[in-house]
């Protein structure tokens, strides 16, 4: 293990996983790498032993709707030892609405990925204890898809003000 | 007095209804239960500056000893069955305020996961408007309800088994 920039890291990236890195943005100083799913368990062990991303910091899902692949699920790295910053980024298609956990690699996304499936819907397969965290247990949906009604299913739209 | 000194002069004559309100409303115990904002402004009132305890108003840690429920906040749909729990837990008579916008109507959060008033779950005797309410609103909703206690007819009656306590508004 050792301690680099985040060019360098996603320099080794793309020379281990050339096949696997669909994807590498940079904005206002942060990297993104967009991975397909298939690798990340692989990808993501890779960055904690090899590059020093022993923090992950966040874990969370994005719903496009409207685009194809609806969903992407967000890994946010850090690198406590050189202080640097990397972004996963995995598509998720709706019809397959599923990634391997990372888990085993972060302990850490055990209840990041609890949340994701929560909100988004998202299964992660291997999980060891895959169950809402933040809504009730019998809750029905998963209300962060962008097509979730804001008011709940049971309600009606709002229509503005009446007065 | 109507009555001719004949018990005294240490003695006053009233209703036990009378009675039994004054005794009621004058000791209101509330749960001590917070879920929100709301629950800072309750527990400044029941503090030093504001002073509930000289209302009679002492908050209790244990719904068994507690008269009055105060939603202090807002109400999510995964709070909602331990406030029922709560609640279904206090002996009767029991009274529920409503404190601020979330426990009265959801206020600002029209949401998925927030229950629109707590009066769709919970009998709400008092609403305190506010977001949240001042210390001095919470002591005029509380006075609002001791008024409402104080109002209740056949009090003494329902309690040993006659009848229903009659609710004037």
């Amino acid at each position: 293990m050792e301690d680099m920039s985040e060019q360098a890291a996603v320099a080794k990236l793309k020379e281990k996983f050339s096949s696997s890195v669909l994807d590498v943005a940079e904005y206002r100083g942060e990297t993104t790498v967009v991975v397909k799913k298939e690798d990340i368990v692989d990808v993501c062990t890779f960055a904690k032993e090899q590059l020093g991303y022993n923090f992950l910091s966040d874990l969370c899902g994005v719903d496009y709707l409207g685009s194809s692949p609806r969903f992407m699920v967000v890994y946010n790295l850090y690198s406590i030892g050189s202080k640097s910053r990397l972004r996963l980024k995995v598509p998720v298609e709706e019809s397959d609405a599923q990634v391997s956990t990372v888990s085993g690699v972060w302990g850490t996304a055990n209840w990041h990925e609890r949340e994701t499936w929560d909100l988004y819907g998202i299964r992660f397969e291997g999980h060891p204890d895959l169950r809402r965290i933040l809504l009730a247990e019998d809750w029905k949906g998963h209300p962060l898809r962008k097509d979730y009604p804001l008011q709940g299913p049971d309600r009606e739209l709002y229509q503005g003000r009446l007065s | 007095m109507g009555v001719d000194q004949v018990l005294g002069n240490n003695v006053i004559t009233t209703s036990l209804d009378k009675l039994v309100n004054w005794s009621r409303s004058r000791s209101m115990w509330p749960m001590t239960f917070g879920l929100a904002c709301c629950a800072i402004e309750m527990m400044a009132a029941g503090a030093a500056r504001f002073d509930l305890d000289r209302f009679g108003i002492l908050f209790r840690a244990s719904p068994r000893q507690a008269d009055v429920i105060i939603i202090a906040g807002t109400v999510t749909k995964k709070m909602l069955p331990v406030i029922q729990t709560v609640y279904e837990q206090m002996p009767e008579p029991k009274y529920v305020i409503a404190m601020g916008a979330c426990a009265s109507s959801g206020g600002v959060f029209d949401s998925y996961s927030v229950v629109q008033g707590i009066d769709e779950v919970l009998p709400v005797d008092v609403y305190i408007p506010g977001c949240p309410p001042r210390p001095e609103g919470l002591i005029y909703g509380l006075q609002k309800l001791q008024e409402k206690i104080m109002a209740e007819r056949n009090s003494f009656g329902a309690a040993i088994g006659y009848g229903e306590v009659v609710k004037d508004a």
